[in-house]
């Protein structure tokens, strides 16, 4: 974790995944391969030719390799659809966690997390970086922002 | 159990050694397996013994060493 500011840090994971891999998975287990690893969101935006699904499906599997670097599990590996590519219609992407992958973030007070996402010929890239918090700082800024609320007479 | 398991690494671990070297307490990843790769030995291992890995299983050290496979593959057979 690198230091930014008092109580602040960022953390960065990466990973990458050869598309015929992915490929072979598809060709051998098909639609198995598919419901164990990815959320329904994502085989949609994967929709296309055999060569697209697979660099697309490459990618978001180097994307979650790259989340659980910057998660850090210490005990178990999150499921692998509790971390989620998320693609606006813009094209572009975003992390979306659950389960066990979002208490790994709240717990490591990680406040915003990017993803970028990218695939050239045999090999999909991913790079998450994530603005972390410490606890004591998330705890501050928890406090900070119910003072506000009650001060603002939102609650 | 211990062959069908080692010829399952063998076809999907893309090990860059031979798999028959690894002592049945080796860990895996650290022999090059990936965890794409151990996606693919977790379906063919399901094929295989006709079992389904839970998502409580689903975690690194399951599929570490072939000691661990073998010992997961034995809890599931026994309440299969």
């Amino acid at each position: 974790m690198t230091s930014m500011s008092a109580g602040t840090a960022i953390r960065v994971g990466a990973d990458v995944a050869a598309v015929h891999q992915v490929a072979d998975s598809l060709a051998r287990f098909g639609d198995r391969y598919l419901r164990r690893v990815y959320t329904e969101h994502e085989i949609a935006c994967c929709a296309g030719t055999p060569s697209v699904v697979a660099a697309g499906l490459a990618a978001r599997f180097a994307a979650k390799e790259a989340a659980i670097k910057v998660l850090r599990p210490s005990t178990y590996q999150p499921d692998w659809r509790s971390i989620e590519v998320r693609r606006s219609p813009e094209g572009w992407c975003s992390m979306s966690l659950s389960g066990h992958a979002a208490k790994l973030a709240d717990e490591a007070g990680i406040a915003e997390m990017e993803v970028s996402l990218t695939h050239d010929e045999d090999v999909a890239a991913a790079v998450v970086v994530a603005l972390c918090h410490s606890q004591s700082e998330h705890n501050n800024e928890s406090g900070a922002h119910l003072r506000d609320l009650l001060l603002n007479g939102a609650l | 159990m211990d062959e069908k398991i080692r010829s399952i690494l063998a076809e999907h671990g893309r090990f860059p050694i031979d798999v028959s070297t690894l002592d049945e307490n080796d860990d895996l990843f650290r022999a090059g397996m990936t965890s794409h790769a151990s996606v693919n030995v977790m379906l063919a291992l399901e094929d295989e013994f006709d079992v389904e890995f839970p998502e409580s299983m689903l975690r690194k050290s399951t599929f570490e060493s072939v000691d661990a496979i073998r010992a997961a593959l034995r809890e599931l057979v026994s309440v299969s």
